[in-house]
């Protein structure tokens, strides 16, 4: 296991004095080389589950390893993707991927092959040159992912990197992204509330449910790989993204 | 009418050098400005013969002139020199200070919180009226119109350094340290060229302020300086003087704005427009 959280607690103490649980008894393995998606509504804690496994937030309870080591902070071996871009606009493509590097002070000669790699990758090498508001929103994106992967780490981690961006282009960056996942052989962990993208890129979906912020269920998806985009159409797809809905409609239902 | 809106149409296909009529279209306000400017001094020049305004009062544009004129032939060059001299810096020091001021004041809230109230009192004191102690403590040198220029340049620069280190949006942070950014790689990586378009809006007014600074100083005492030159020529009466040493000083101001614009464009290459970002004096 590339990543083992157990028991995972986190409390957020409001300014009354109130408690509230972000994420209640969270426990749950990611394997090496694995895509795992977490889906649930907002308010169920993925985010701030996301962010304990970045190192930039503090769990208030239980274990968090990687690799058999507790998370406790920021690390080299992992790379993320938010929903925005977050580019500098003051840097050139080339220079906002080679962000990270220059970070972790590496061996910028090296590591600028690696980023000319990537980003050749996500289909921008004709636009290393470029500065990011010349970009449109999905070319800003996957120069956010090829800045995530450029100081080749371990895990991936994406909170909804593609909710910004319309249908269309995020059906695209969704095939793309498994193109890079299995051409690059990390493991991700991708947040979302979609739940056909959760199904469609997951070899298993943590399904969360809010207040607590807890795992309903974890679903492993049986589909074949490679996945072509068709595949949303298919019988099989639709057994999956039901058997997730269910979670939320009860949910709802409890609500109401 | 018809003629004009009938050549509008030839200007979309554009592409050729542009004749002078072509870029007058373009920019309909350069020859309105120029109608402008010649029908106030002609209208001037024409009331103050018409009514034979006294010359101590109103004196007439061409008188102006002349003043201006002579002035250059004269001592207008020397005395230029040295409110230049004081504005530069005072602006220097007074935008320095309120930079590297600015700086911590964003980084260590408990700093903020110790010294910004006596930042505030002193900002609202009118300099003007602190003025006349500088010029005992400092002399009536240029080190006193440097220090009120100072103080003046100052305020700008401490408020737009603040807001704009704390501009960086939190997810720009948030994923910097993700990717292990010390603190002083955030802020040099993120949050300081954040902050750029910020400190030149801060730049720009203070760079205007400082002429006045430095005038200000030289009224309160002075032996040199265009400042000085005005209360002179004030004394004489000498009103067309007056009146040219102000259009020199306007010059000076315009000029070191337009500088210091020309140099945000080259700095921050990445904004257009953003001289309407808030945070005056």
């Amino acid at each position: 296991m590339l990543i083992e959280v157990a028991g995972l607690n986190k409390v957020y103490r409001t300014r009354e004095g109130e408690d509230i649980h972000a994420l209640s008894d969270v426990s749950f393995g990611v394997g090496e080389g694995e895509f795992v998606t977490v889906v649930g509504p907002s308010g169920c804690g993925k985010s701030t589950l996301l962010k304990i496994l970045a190192g930039t937030l503090r769990r208030t309870s239980g274990g968090v390893h990687m690799r058999g080591r507790p998370i406790d902070g920021p690390s080299r071996d992992v790379g993320v993707v938010f929903q925005a871009p977050v580019l500098l606009p003051w840097r050139t493509v080339l220079e906002n991927v080679m962000l990270p590097i220059e970070i972790q002070k590496r061996d910028r000669e090296k590591f600028a092959l690696q980023a000319q790699h990537f980003l050749k990758l996500v289909g921008l090498e004709a636009f290393s040159g470029k500065y990011p508001n010349e970009l449109s929103g999905g070319m800003q994106q996957r120069v956010g992912i090829s800045r995530a992967l450029v100081h080749d780490p371990a895990l991936l981690l994406m909170d909804e990197p593609f909710g910004a961006l319309d249908a269309m282009t995020r059906e695209s960056m969704n095939l793309e992204l498994l193109r890079i996942w299995n051409e690059s052989k990390k493991t991700v962990l991708l947040v979302t509330h979609s739940i056909p993208e959760a199904v469609y890129l997951a070899d298993r979906v943590i399904v969360m449910s809010p207040r607590p912020g807890r795992i309903s269920e974890i679903i492993k998806v049986d589909l074949p790989r490679p996945r072509p985009l068709e595949i949303i159409n298919s019988e099989a797809f639709g057994r999956h993204v039901v058997a997730i809905r269910k979670h939320f409609q009860s949910l709802s239902a409890l609500d109401a | 009418m018809s003629r004009a809106s009938s050549e509008e149409h030839e200007l979309i296909e554009s592409g050729k050098p542009r004749t002078l009529a072509q870029t007058l279209r373009e920019k309909p306000e350069i020859p309105l400005a120029v109608v402008l400017f010649v029908g106030l001094v002609g209208g001037w020049e024409l009331a103050v013969r018409l009514f034979e305004i006294p010359k101590i009062v109103l004196p007439a544009p061409s008188a102006v002139a002349l003043a201006l004129w002579n002035g250059m032939q004269g001592d207008f060059l020397k005395h230029f020199g040295i409110t230049f001299y004081e504005t530069i810096a005072g602006f220097v020091l007074g935008s320095a200070t309120g930079l590297v001021l600015g700086a911590l004041i964003s980084q260590f809230r408990l700093l903020e919180r110790t010294l910004y109230p006596y930042i505030v009192a002193f900002q609202t004191l009118p300099k003007v009226a602190i003025a006349p102690i500088i010029v005992i403590w400092f002399g009536y040198g240029v080190t006193s119109k440097i220090v009120i220029t100072a103080t003046i340049a100052f305020f700008p620069l401490l408020a737009n350094t603040i807001v704009g280190l704390r501009s960086a949006p939190q997810e720009q942070i948030e994923l910097m340290v993700a990717f292990t950014a010390t603190r002083w790689q955030v802020f040099r990586l993120a949050r300081l060229p954040q902050a750029l378009p910020y400190i030149f809006v801060g730049l720009d007014v203070a760079i205007v302020l400082s002429v006045i600074g430095a005038i200000v100083g030289e009224f309160v005492g002075a032996q040199a300086g265009l400042g000085y030159l005005i209360l002179q020529k004030n004394f004489n009466m000498d009103m067309a003087g007056v009146f040219a040493i102000l259009i020199v000083l306007s010059g000076m101001g315009i000029g070191l704005h337009l500088l210091v614009n020309a140099i945000q464009r080259r700095v921050v290459f990445w904004m257009d427009g953003s001289s309407d970002r808030v945070m005056g004096a």
